[in-house]
Parts: structure tokens; sequence; C-alpha cells
């Protein structure tokens, strides 16, 4: 069964078993995953967009609230500290594609001059290491976020955008969850048996979900936090 | 269905760690260049403020695309995969707006 059918790089890398498209149905799948996922963000965008604005009671998003008791509710997102964790969850795609580098270069030897940067890049255990720690530091900017707007009066049941906010951002981060969840596993797995070029497309593949999970962040850092 | 028609340079044209830095510094750019843009009020209160941010916002989800996601490089299946539901995914979000008033024409 097995033969020289290519994972979907084209490159040679990764056998696996032949089908009929040439292709990994296991890349065909994770591809058609992320397809499905872009339509269920939609749905949560949609629905953010249509009720945003439409809240009879603060807090807001964007301006000041002054209740019927005259408490005044500050404009209640914080923008430093989301452009913060949207630097995190950024870098942690880096760090991710670095990783899917270094599983691929594994065994090839290393020039005799190699400098730190060069031995950095074939260290697959760092970069995964480092992808899910930026993606636990994102997890706690959003536990922060979140456990700051309850304390402040905003909860899921207090008005449209307190439903819309936390559905749409609480989904995103069980995303980020299962990706942390999933990139340990796999440092688990390098730590105990090496990953190197044969485990390329299992690396790719959480790879692939962990930078969807980061491009569903950038249109919900702008279309959320940014536009008023 | 066969391979991807690539020549074997095209096949191996894979980014290096280089090439990931320097995306990563214009996602970081473009992002320092946003939340710069939202403390001006003049640029907030400017027409073409949403737009910007959503044409740098496309612009990032593009080259995460392209190059984390290596799509640039990868066959045309998967492009299909994403890029069909992406587009779906769009309109039905424009629909919706549509629908419900929030943009018009």
């Amino acid at each position: 069964m097995a033969s020289h059918a290519i994972a979907g790089h084209d490159d040679g890398h990764a056998h696996t078993h032949h089908t009929t498209t040439g292709l990994d149905n296991r890349k065909i799948a994770i591809w058609a995953f992320i397809g499905s996922e872009c339509m269920l963000f939609a749905s949560l965008i949609s629905t953010y967009l249509i009720y945003k604005g439409k809240s009879l009671v603060g807090p807001y998003p964007h301006t000041e609230y002054t209740d019927a008791a005259g408490k005044v509710f500050p404009a209640i997102l914080d923008i430093p500290v989301t452009s913060a964790s949207t630097f995190v969850l950024l870098m942690s795609s880096l760090a991710m594609v670095l990783a899917l580098q270094a599983v691929q270069l594994k065994g090839t030897p290393l020039p005799a001059n190699a400098g730190w940067w060069t031995r950095a890049q074939r260290s697959s255990q760092l970069w995964l290491g480092m992808t899910a720690l930026l993606g636990a530091t994102f997890l706690g900017f959003q536990a922060y976020e979140f456990t700051a707007f309850v304390r402040e009066g905003l909860t899921i049941k207090t008005n449209l955008f307190g439903s819309t906010f936390f559905t749409l951002t609480g989904f995103h981060g069980a995303h980020v969850t299962v990706g942390v969840l999933w990139l340990m596993s796999l440092l688990w797995i390098d730590r105990t048996r090496g990953l190197g070029p044969k485990d390329e497309l299992v690396v790719d593949i959480a790879a692939l979900y962990w930078h969807f999970v980061d491009v569903v962040w950038i249109v919900i850092f702008t279309l959320i936090y940014l536009i008023q | 269905m066969s391979h991807d028609a690539k020549s074997p340079a095209q096949a191996h044209a894979h980014p290096t760690g280089a090439t990931y830095l320097k995306v990563a510094v214009i996602l970081t750019v473009i992002t320092i260049v946003e939340v710069w843009a939202y403390y001006i009020p003049a640029l907030v209160a400017s027409p073409l403020f949403n737009p910007s941010l959503i044409i740098m916002s496309a612009a990032k989800f593009a080259i995460v695309v392209l190059f984390y996601m290596h799509l640039k490089y990868d066959h045309k299946l998967f492009k299909a995969l994403f890029t069909g539901p992406l587009i779906i995914a769009g309109a039905t979000i424009l629909a919706l707006l549509f629908l419900f008033a929030k943009i018009s024409l």
C-alpha cells in the first residue's frame, strides 16, 4: 500500500499511502476542516456585527455609559492589553512555522561554522515549546480580560454586546486551548521519541490549525477592538 | 488527479527562516500602524478609517495564509478547499449585513 504519493507540498519529504488525488488524505481533511471553520467564525462574526450598537444598556465597547442611578461605566475594551495579546499570538505563528522547519531539517548536517541562530533553527522542541507558551500567554491575557469585564459589570447576559462578544472570543479561546493541548502533545512526543522529517505532515497539520487560529484573531482584533 | 504541475525548482521554493522573520516583522509593523491609527481622533473620524483597517487586516490575513500556511506553495486542491469556503463565508457576512441594514449601497 505504501507508495510515493506526496503529502501536498510536492517536495518529496513526506511519503505516505497512495491516494487517488496523490495527496495525503489527512492534509485534505485539515484544509476541509479549516474551510468549515471559516464558515463557523463567519456566523459568529456576522452575529456580532449585526447586533453591534444595539445594546440597550452598557457597558459599551468604545464609549462611556451612565446608568439610571448615575453610575458611570467607561468604555470597556482595553486596547493596549489586547494589542499585546495580538502581538503574542502573531509571534506564536512565527514560532510554529520555525518548529515545522526544525522538524523538516532534523538530521541534516550542521555547517561547521553554524552560529546560535542556525543551531536554534534545528531545535523543534524549542519552537514547539515556545509556540505552546505563547499560546498559553494569549489565553492568560484573555482570562484577564474576561475577569476584568465581569468585574466592571459586563457578563454574557448584560447586553447584546456582552452576549456576542463573549460567544465569539470564547469560541476563539476554546480553539486556542485545543491548539495549546495539541502542541503540548507534539512536544511530549518530540521529547520521548523525537520528531523528524518522517513526522513532517503531523506537525504541518497542527501548524495549519494554529495559523488558522491566528488569522481568525487578526480578523476579530480589527472588527471588534479597532473599528468603532 | 495528478500532482500539481510545478517545476522541481518551484516545488522546492519553500521560504527560509529569514523569510519567516521578515513576514513576522511586516505583521508586527501593520499591527502597530493599526493600533496607532486607533489613537488618532482625526483618523478615526475619517471615512477612510474603517476601510483602511479592513485592508490592513486583510493584508495580514493573506500574508499568514500565503507564507506561514504555505498556501502560496501548496497544491491547488488545498487552495480551493480554503478559498471556496472563505468566499462563501465572506459573502454570507456581507449578505447578512445588507439584510439587517448595517451597510447599504
